[in-house]
Parts: structure tokens; sequence; C-alpha cells
């Protein structure tokens, strides 16, 4: 049935080229000094500033404290990815084990409240929520840049829609053996859903390593800035200079995306089925 | 359903606990704030608020601002979504044809998917800049000196450039997974019965894909709605002036930089009710789809 032919080779080419040209030019760019690209250019050969822009970006840039360096950046954003993820994962796991495996009267209602918040993406709410961080006095730090983040409920979604997937006969046979829900839930349920909650954390770790418009609403003190969040920051300096420093720029671009990058082609297989099988 | 189900009274609520606690400090309060706070004029300065009903909303469709955005939105979104699905569904076609170096092709077209908007944005900030960005020089070889930033049309087209290259992996994976599931048999009869493979494609693959396009199609929309916030913000480097914005960026915009708290809010509901019907478009065409599995 496949055959390889040239044509579908060619647009295959063609694609690798529009896709990752701009990566490909933004990397050689950062290896040159600003001073050399202000005058040529952004480049495709190789300077000779590689390591030294990237050992700047992460060690010694200062910010408007002179305290914040890229590395501090890096960890911010592995703590919102991670703590994105992680907190997602149990707080809808627990939800969805509520709604698909207990009988209780309010069950129906709870269901439908978890599916309103479908309908608003944070873009759109915004400023309101922004004034509640502020008034709970949570401006700056990490439980205000992740909380707000999780009120949405996709992940409650996929985990109710796998639970019901879960043949009836285990729940039966495990109060045979005399386990309570909390047993259940550990020794049987859990385990079960490993490979789910490995796909779905990859792919809210990269959702969250990835935030954009929260971060930048939520941080102004630099020591909570993410990765992400500081590229506005260079964008700043960008602005204001007489020689833009290019090339740390888009050496703050490179770190910020080679993690997700890494992440989502190691764990390609499981990303893809995260990913088709949690938003369809 | 389940019909087995636990019978425990209390512990339910404690699972939910969490969940609900989020979603109502999180999500209900500010929703409704933004409801309520649209029917008033706020001042800033000495903290009032003045009922003005609907005022707001009348003032916010009626300003010729507005109505530049929702202008620009709708082309930009109509271009982004159309666009990205296009190219995502000719490259993934291409590469489930292929049998040498399949996998590397999709490893990295994917790549792509893993960068951050506003990571984009800048990208696209470099590669259109005056001074530096080799796609000015491309364009000049055809006597157009491109202006991103000054020039309206410019900023817009090189925003809708990077935007649909930053969605072209999402729709590549799904297209491509949505090929792969389509059985070896389907696509041996058609090849017996059609030798040109782009009619085949037209008359039996890309119908056997409809769900998957609909799908794509809601998600781009939604993505070029509000996910291309950090894109925009970075490609007018944070200062929109007379540039391109989408109505996304005029809420942030009105109700940060602006502080028109009551006009950023009846902007927001507007946009609160295009999700409403974008979402009830999606489980409507769900519905459907699990109706002829």
């Amino acid at each position: 049935m496949y055959r390889d032919r040239l044509r579908d080779h060619l647009v295959l080419i063609v694609g690798v080229i529009v896709m990752m040209g701009p990566i490909l030019v933004a990397i050689t760019t950062s290896s040159y000094d600003r001073v050399y690209i202000h005058n040529h250019g952004m480049q495709i050969g190789w300077g000779g500033n590689f390591l030294e822009t990237y050992r700047n970006v992460l060690f010694y840039k200062g910010g408007f404290s002179g305290e914040v360096t890229g590395a501090l950046m890096a960890m911010n954003s592995a703590i919102l990815g991670i703590g994105f993820a992680v907190g997602k994962i149990v707080v809808s796991m627990l939800a969805a084990y509520a709604i698909v495996y207990f009988r209780f009267p309010l069950g129906t209602f709870f269901f439908w409240v978890i599916f309103s918040t479908l309908l608003l993406p944070l873009e759109v709410r915004i400023l309101p929520s922004y004034e509640v961080v502020q008034q709970m006095g949570l401006l700056n730090s990490y439980t205000g840049l992740i909380l707000p983040l999780i009120a949405s409920a996709t992940g409650t979604f996929y985990f109710r829609q796998f639970f019901r997937s879960v043949p009836d006969e285990l729940v039966e046979a495990a109060r045979i053996d005399g386990a309570g829900p909390f047993r259940f839930f550990i020794d049987i349920l859990v385990p079960l859903s490993k490979t789910m909650m490995a796909a779905i954390f990859i792919i809210m770790f990269v959702v969250g390593w990835n935030q954009y418009l929260w971060p930048i609403l939520i941080t102004t003190d630099e020591h909570y800035f993410t990765l992400v969040r500081g590229i506005k920051q260079v964008l700043q300096v960008y602005i204001g200079a007489d020689i833009p420093e290019y090339n740390e720029a888009l050496a703050m671009a490179i770190l910020a995306m080679l993690p997700p990058g890494l992440v989502i082609v190691v764990f390609q297989r499981m990303f893809i089925k995260g990913l088709v099988e949690t938003e369809k | 359903m389940q019909s087995s189900r636990f019978d425990s009274p209390l512990t339910p609520y404690f699972l939910l606990l969490p969940q609900m606690a989020i979603i109502a400090v999180f999500f209900l309060w500010p929703a409704a704030e933004a409801i309520w706070s649209s029917f008033f004029l706020e001042d800033p300065f000495f903290g009032t608020r003045t009922f003005v009903g609907f005022e707001n909303y009348v003032e916010a469709l009626s300003s010729a601002d507005y109505r530049r955005a929702a202008w620009f939105t709708a082309i930009f979104t109509l271009i982004v979504a159309l666009g990205s699905l296009a190219l995502g569904m000719w490259l993934a076609v291409a590469a489930d044809n292929v049998l040498r170096g399949r996998s590397a092709y999709k490893t990295i077209l994917m790549w792509v998917y893993a960068i951050a908007p506003p990571v984009a944005g800048l990208i696209g900030v470099m590669l259109f800049d005056q001074h530096i960005g080799p796609l000015v020089d491309f364009v000049g070889l055809f006597g157009h000196e491109m202006k991103v930033g000054v020039n309206w049309w410019d900023t817009a087209i090189a925003m809708m450039i990077v935007a649909t290259w930053k969605q072209i992996p999402y729709n590549f994976i799904f297209v491509l997974s949505g090929l792969q599931s389509i059985p070896n048999s389907v696509r041996e009869a058609a090849a017996i019965d059609c030798r040109s493979s782009v009619r085949r494609f037209w008359t039996v693959i890309f119908p056997l894909l409809a769900p998957t396009t609909f799908f794509l199609l809601v998600i781009n929309i939604t993505y070029a709605l509000f996910e291309t916030f950090g894109i925009i913000d970075l490609m007018v480097k944070g200062e929109p002036g007379n540039n391109p914005k989408t109505l996304v960026y005029k809420v942030f915009l009105d109700g940060f930089r602006g502080n028109d708290l009551g006009g950023s809010s009846a902007q927001s509901v507007i946009l609160m009710i295009l999700v409403l019907v974008l979402t009830i478009a999606q489980f409507r065409l769900l519905e459907r789809r699990i109706h002829y599995k």
C-alpha cells in the first residue's frame, strides 16, 4: 500500500524547513554577538559567541534587581509546569472518582458546575480573576500562579471518561474482598491509571511551562519570573537599547522552548496518546 | 454508566472539595464579578460605582476601536484556523504516504507544538525586524518593503503567519492520527477504484476525516481567539498604538492599561457568549459523531 513518492518527500522537506528553519536560525544567530547581528542581520553560520551568550543568560544576567538569572527563571518555570501538572492530576482524579464511583444527591449538580468551567477560559475573565488573587494576597507567590490555572476542568473530564471505561467487575470484586472506597482507589484505580496519568502529566507540563498571560499579571517581583514571562522583560530591553541584545533574547527563547520540546520528543508516543485521547 | 458504586454519605464531598473550592474561588467568583461589573461605571480614583445598565455594552459595541478590533479578529481567526488546518493536513497526508523517514518527519514537525506563543512571537519579531529580519529581506526581493509594527497590514500579515505556523503541529498530529485509524482495507478498496491520489483523497479520505476536521476547526478558532495573546503582545512589543489587535488583547489593554473596568468587563462578557456558542457547537458535533459510530 505504501509507496514512497518523491512528491510526498518534497512536501515534507519543505514542511520541515518551514517549521524548523526559524528555530535553527534563532539558534545560530544566538551564537553571534549583538553588534554583528545588528550590522549583518540574522545568521545561518556559527559565530564564536555561543557559550558566552548562554552563560550570560543563565548565570550573570541581572534584571532590575541584579539578582535574577536565567537559571532561576528556569527553576520557576519547572515549578509552574510540574506544580500545575501534579496539582491538576491530583485534584481532577479525586473529583472524577467521586463523580463516577459514588451515588450521592448532588452528584449531577457538581458535574455541571465543573463542566461550566470549560465555557470560560482564563483569558476572558482575567481582570476579575486578578482582583480575587490580589485580595487574597497571593500576588507574587507560587500558589497564586498555579492554583487559578487548575480551575479549568479538562483533567476531570478526562479522568471521568477513563474511569467509566474501567470494567464494573473490578469494583464488585473489590467489594467482595472487603475493600472500601479508599483501598479501591489506591490499590486498583491508581495503578490502572498510570499510563493515563503520565500522558496527561506530559501535556499539562507543557501547558503549564508555556503559560504567559497569567504570569505577566500575577508576578511583578522578578524572583517569581518564569522563562516565558521573562521573554516580555527581554522585549523591554529590546525597545530601549540602541543595539538590542538580540543574541541574549534569542538564547532565552531557545532555553524556554528546550525543556517542553525535549519532553514531547522523548515521550512522543505517550504525548500523542494523551493529546488525541484527552481532547476528543 | 457505572452500575456498581459505593454508598458512603460523606466521602464524595471530601473528594470533590479541592476541585470545588478552586472552582468557587478562582472561577465562579471572578466570572460573576465580570458579569456584575459590566453593568457599572467604576471610578478608579474614588472607587465609586454607578449602575449604568447596558451602557458599557452599547459603548463597547459602538466604538470605532472595538469594531476595528472585532473585524481584525474575525479575519485573523478565519485565516489562522483554516490556514493551520490546511497546512497541517497537507503535511499529515504526505507523512502518512511515505514509509521511509516517517517517524523522523513526525518528530521534527511536532516540535513547534512545544513552543510557547510569546516565544514564537519573539522569534517572529526578529524574523520580521526592519534591520535584521531575513523575511523582510525576502519580501524585499519582490519590491515590497515590509514595515512590521508601523504598517497596519504588514503587521497583521506577520501576526497571521506566526500564529498559523505555531498551530500547524497540532493539526498535523490530529490529522495524522486520524489517518492512521483508517483501516487499510478501505484504502486498498479506494486505490483499486480510483487511480488519482488527489481524487482519492477528496472523495474517500477527506470525508472520513470530517469529524477530526470539525473538531480541529473549533480548536483552531479557540486558539486564534485566545491563545494567540502572547504572539500579539510580543509582535506589537507591548505597545499596540495603531497596530492590529484581537478582542482578547483589547480586553487586557482596556482593563489593565486603560483602567476601564466596566468596559473591559462588558467586552469579557461578549467574549464569554462567543465561547459559549463555540462550546455548544463543539458538543453537538461530538454527539453526532458518537451517534454515527
